[in-house]
């Protein structure tokens, strides 16, 4: 299984066809609390690069967008019991959904685990 | 992942005098009012909004609100002045008492919110050698300290010297930082550390103290809903004071976000928000400010307009919303009743008390009774709301026995 990360903060699981999408240990700490996850319908069509989700934090709300293009065919319904799981376990339990892979191509552009933390050491 | 709330990182900020002490406590800073300022401090550390909120309904938290304006007005006429401009009762007010206030355009809106304390000072009898009173003791000259919101703070400066006569003096004490002390525990702690200062002080009451060589203006009041005391102190000693509180077991720093939190569930409208200059009192629901004998005598800026709307009613006024669900509606957020828009959020979040979304929103006159039932839309979502009175918390001041 690969992990790829965007600059927008989003890490991308790939396995075979399908791949699993959330946000960063560095973006929930950017955030802080969250208190509400807006997931998209299973079956709706995400871009690469367009709107996905929407994280509520005690303080703003922010956009999640998609890192590839694909169909949800999972969302993570224990966000909606406890979106706290994004801060306490953001790259594991508190997963965002999950897609099919319409071109692998868009992988491509996207880092991996060693190129994302210089990534966010820069910033 | 991008947020959706607009910072302006053209904008040239300045630091505070406590900017050095916040990194240290690795506060993560933001842009506020033209300010370098805490939002939040260190999750290792016991921060992040909903830590510091919580600890501040809890125990006490220590706030830098040096942001603000802090003005001090003198003169023989300063009483007589500031009444053409605000609504309040201000020749009345006592030496060491404290009234919140509005700054009044001449059309009636609000320019800005604040806080005036008669700091008018005692002058001590002259006594000969033999102890015998050569002048007695008596009130000085006439002064007003007003504490005004940050963003606003140049603009009132230059209203009120536009609009106040010449005999009137104002200073902008520039020189000064201002630190909020607040919560339930924030008398013990400063007890502790400045004996007898809480005792001699209720909600609203305002002291002149000398913490060693620091010279202090301590007032019981704040911002969160909680008990709680303002320091004002020369900018040069606010960093000890600062290391001074925050050495008592009850006292963390808090930043910005848990104070939008905490004043949003104490009904406490936030200036540029929920107030601004087309707003006028009667519909920010601020009619405890008109004080009961002006309202009649008026000879304040807008007089004509607020007496209109305390008359006939305002057309639309500002109400506190309890939502369903968890997904915060923010500002800007429509409010409907039925198929019709009657309002709109002026700033909204999720209540960490509470556990559930609140807001305030101006709302048409016949939709703002307290149990009528709305609904706000989030990105076309349209959530159950139902209009509740503020407070959301309720209050805990200390009003003495």
């Amino acid at each position: 299984m690969a992990r790829y990360f965007t600059e927008e903060h989003e890490w991308i699981d790939v396995e075979g066809d399908t791949a699993t999408v959330g946000i960063t240990d560095y973006a929930q700490e950017q955030l802080g609390d969250i208190v509400f996850v807006e997931l998209p319908e299973v079956g709706a069509t995400v871009d690469k690069g367009k709107d996905a989700a929407v994280v509520e934090s005690v303080k703003a709300a922010s956009d999640v967008y998609a890192p590839i293009s694909g169909e949800v065919v999972e969302t993570n319904a224990s966000l909606d019991d406890d979106p706290s799981l994004v801060n306490s376990s953001p790259e594991d339990d508190g997963w965002f959904f999950k897609l099919t892979i319409a071109d692998k191509g868009q992988l491509d552009g996207l880092m991996d685990q060693a190129a994302y933390k210089s990534f966010c050491d820069g910033l | 992942m991008r947020g959706r709330a607009l910072s302006d990182e053209n904008e040239k900020l300045e630091n505070l005098p406590l900017d050095d002490w916040h990194r240290g406590k690795g506060a993560r800073m933001v842009g506020f009012a033209g300010y370098h300022m805490p939002i939040q401090y260190n999750k290792d550390q016991g921060g992040g909004i909903v830590a510091e909120h919580d600890w501040t309904r809890a125990q006490a938290s220590l706030f830098d609100v040096s942001h603000m304006g802090q003005l001090m007005l003198t003169g023989e006429n300063a009483a007589a002045e500031l009444e053409k401009l605000l609504p309040g009762a201000i020749a009345s007010l006592k030496p060491g008492r404290v009234r919140y206030s509005l700054l009044l355009n001449e059309e009636g809106g609000v320019l800005d919110d604040l806080m005036v304390t008669n700091a008018t000072p005692w002058i001590e009898p002259v006594l000969d050698d033999e102890g015998a009173e050569i002048e007695a003791g008596h009130w000085g000259e006439p002064a007003y300290y007003i504490v005004v919101n940050g963003a606003t703070k140049h603009d009132d400066i230059a209203f009120l010297r536009e609009h106040l006569a010449d005999d009137v003096t104002l200073n902008h004490m520039e020189d000064h930082a201002l630190i909020a002390l607040q919560g339930p525990k924030a008398s013990n702690a400063l007890g502790r550390v400045m004996r007898g200062v809480p005792d001699g002080l209720v909600f609203m009451q305002s002291t002149l103290y000398d913490f060693g060589e620091w010279p202090l203006r301590i007032t019981r009041a704040g911002y969160t809903g909680e008990d709680g005391f303002e320091i004002s102190v020369p900018a040069e000693f606010v960093q000890p004071l600062a290391d001074r509180l925050c050495a008592e077991i009850e006292v963390r720093p808090a930043g910005l976000g848990a104070r939008d939190s905490l004043r949003l569930e104490a009904g406490l409208p936030l200036y540029g928000h929920d107030l601004t200059a087309e707003i006028d009192p009667v519909s920010a629901d601020l009619t405890f400010a008109l004080s009961k004998k002006r309202r009649e005598e008026g000879g304040y800026h807008g007089h004509a307009q607020i007496a209109a709307a305390l008359k006939d009613g305002p057309a639309s006024f500002r109400v506190g919303l309890v939502l369903e669900g968890r997904l915060p509606a923010r500002e800007g957020a429509e409010v409907f009743a039925g198929d019709e828009r009657i309002g709109t959020v002026t700033s909204g979040g999720f209540s960490p008390t509470l556990g559930h979304p609140i807001a305030m929103a101006y709302v048409d006159k016949a939709h703002a009774d307290v149990g009528i039932e709305l609904a706000v839309m989030v990105r076309n979502k349209r959530l159950p709301a139902k209009v509740t009175a503020m407070p959301f918390v309720p209050h805990n001041y200390y009003r003495g026995n």
